[in-house]
């Protein structure tokens, strides 16, 4: 997924009371954020729930975000009635429902999604989660390919913050041992020393610091999709998978 | 990015960072509400100890202040029935963490299938009503009492946890950052707090004016009669629908789903979970001496009896005296006859 680094502004600002702005360019930078967010799980949506072939489903995905802009679905969404994700993917249910009802064929179209969405990459994912992906309820599915999203965009902007404080060595040990080996144990912290010519401590140090920004910069993406401290704080949970349907054996 | 990778991502994001302090992580154990728990080394002592740390987003700080009150509260509240605090402090990474005793056993809801007989599991309940009455005997309502916050140790100790939202009486409510199971308009503070299977009608009306330690008395009838119907009175679930079963409904008898279950123990746990708090047991002192009573073969506060059922009681009590005497004076009877022929 490209440009995540530089998509998501590292103030707290919500892209979701953005996206309801009067002022258009501030909807449209708030919307390409919702997008870089939204797409993949809109996308896995309409392709799992809904059934449509790729290529029907590249179209209504672009077509939901590109819509959503011209007609202003995000000024709907009131917080105290819900969740963000919740109302996005209501919308999503809604919108391809009436596509169906007035059986349009969608132009394929450029619009902000284009140069955003990898559906390619999409497609592989659905291909080697299988049936696994495909035997999930809708609002199962929409949720894992949220976080999945969230993820993947924090990656790239721990890159990206990284690449900015001259702190390369420091997410390529973030890479190789959280990223490629994944906590599967075939790397050890002193592999990385030795590959990386420096000690164990620093490898243990570094790697720390990597991990404190990679939840940093993870809770602030979070942060600018939510439009309340609570819902906020209520997202996390889903996000890091602590909520309270796994309840706390100690303490 | 696939799921290993993704899971193994969320654990490295929730990770508490120990790097410099004397704790050394070696697994997670749960999540509840704003904070996980962990298994972690002291090296220093050289013991394993629970570490409790904020895992929820805290931007205003104010869930922070509330996991360094609850780890100030707990010390104070020194009782073999809880977990002693250790350590409290604020990790490298900002979050505030707090260290307790770490609990080697079974929670409740997983201890009762091991198959405790019945006196085994009221004596049980007796110690967890002991610590419940320590802490309202120093201010602290729990509020969150449930089979899965009672740890039983390996020689049979209970252990309450999870004092997190906590009401400590005679002080104004923090925010309700707990656990949130919903929202209604025109509560105290628009939120509710607690676990619907096991919480008081005003806890689920969100009146948090009117929750005291009789609160924790309905909790504790809830949990009793899990001990004895081995099922939560109500069905596990947090939204609308089992707060309004709370509010409205009735759990099923608990002779209708175990005929052994006696009928004073039965009326113990229904007087205690009386919809109307002033119908419950005033304190948890007066719940836990009525199941002792029970347990000691005495007639139970909660249960009037009949006559016979009386009757029935006090043979039962002194079986073996009358056994005694009986045989005593059948002896004499053989002996008088014997004699006398």
């Amino acid at each position: 997924m490209p440009g995540g680094g530089d998509r998501f502004p590292t103030t707290h600002f919500s892209v979701v009371r953005g996206a309801s702005s009067d002022r258009p360019e501030e909807r449209a930078r708030s919307l390409e954020a919702i997008v870089a967010a939204y797409w993949r799980p809109v996308y896995k949506l309409v392709r799992l729930r809904f059934g449509r072939p790729p290529e029907d489903a590249e179209d209504l995905t672009q077509a939901f975000f590109t819509r959503a802009l011209e007609k202003d679905f995000f000024a709907g969404f009131d917080p105290v009635k819900g969740r963000f994700r919740t109302y996005l993917r209501t919308c999503v249910d809604r919108f391809v429902a009436n596509e169906d009802k007035a059986a349009t064929r969608l132009k394929r179209g450029g619009g902000a999604t284009t140069e955003t969405c990898d559906f390619a990459s999409a497609e592989a994912e659905i291909a080697v989660a299988g049936a696994a992906a495909r035997d999930r309820s809708p609002e199962e599915l929409f949720d894992a390919e949220w976080v999945r999203s969230l993820f993947a965009l924090a990656v790239e902007s721990l890159r990206a913050a990284c690449a900015s404080a001259g702190k390369e060595q420091h997410f390529e040990l973030f890479r190789r041992y959280d990223l490629e080996d994944a906590g599967e144990g075939k790397v050890t912290y002193d592999d990385l020393a030795r590959e990386f010519g420096t000690t164990p401590s620093l490898v243990t140090n570094h790697l720390a610091w990597t991990r404190r920004e990679f939840r940093r910069i993870l809770l602030d993406t979070l942060r600018q999709v939510t439009s309340s401290d609570e819902e906020f704080r209520l997202e996390a949970r889903l996000l890091l998978g602590t909520a309270p349907a796994d309840p706390s054996s100690h303490g | 990015m696939d799921d290993e990778r993704l899971a193994h991502l969320r654990a490295v994001a929730d990770l508490p960072d120990l790097t410099g302090t004397r704790y050394r992580l070696i697994r997670r154990l749960g999540s509840g509400g704003m904070a996980t728990v962990y298994l972690v080394e002291d090296t220093a002592l050289r013991r394993e100890a629970a570490l409790k740390v904020l895992s929820d987003p805290d931007p205003s700080g104010d869930l922070a202040a509330r996991l360094v009150e609850e780890a100030r509260l707990l010390a104070g509240l020194e009782h073999p029935n809880l977990a002693p605090v250790h350590d409290v402090g604020t990790l490298p990474d900002g979050r505030v963490f707090y260290v307790m005793k770490y609990v080697r056993g079974a929670r409740l809801d997983e201890w009762i299938a091991t198959g405790p007989d019945r006196p085994a599991l009221l004596r049980l309940f007796i110690k967890v009503c002991d610590a419940v009455s320590f802490a309202h005997a120093h201010g602290v309502v729990h509020r969150d009492l449930k089979p899965q916050n009672i740890m039983v140790g390996e020689f049979g100790e209970a252990l309450v946890l999870d004092w997190g939202v906590t009401k400590v009486l005679g002080r104004l409510d923090p925010p309700a950052v707990g656990m949130p199971v919903g929202r209604r308009p025109g509560t105290a503070d628009g939120s509710i707090v607690g676990t619907p299977a096991w919480m008081a009608p005003e806890q689920a009306r969100g009146d948090l004016a009117a929750i005291d330690s009789r609160t924790d008395v309905y909790a504790l009838g809830a949990i009793l009669y899990f001990l004895l119907g081995r099922r939560p009175p109500f069905p596990p679930g947090t939204g609308e629908e089992s707060l309004r079963k709370v509010l409205e409904s009735d759990p099923a008898s608990l002779r209708s789903i175990d005929p052994s279950i006696p009928r004073q123990l039965q009326a113990i746990a229904a007087k205690a979970m009386a919809k109307h708090s002033a119908d419950r047991y005033p304190a948890v002192g007066d719940l836990s001496a009525d199941v002792l009573r029970f347990l000691d073969g005495l007639a139970v506060e909660a249960y009037p009896e009949s006559i016979f059922e009386r009757a029935g009681r006090l043979f039962a009590r002194t079986r073996t005296l009358a056994a005694l005497i009986a045989a005593y004076t059948l002896m004499r009877l053989l002996i008088l006859w014997l004699t006398g022929r």
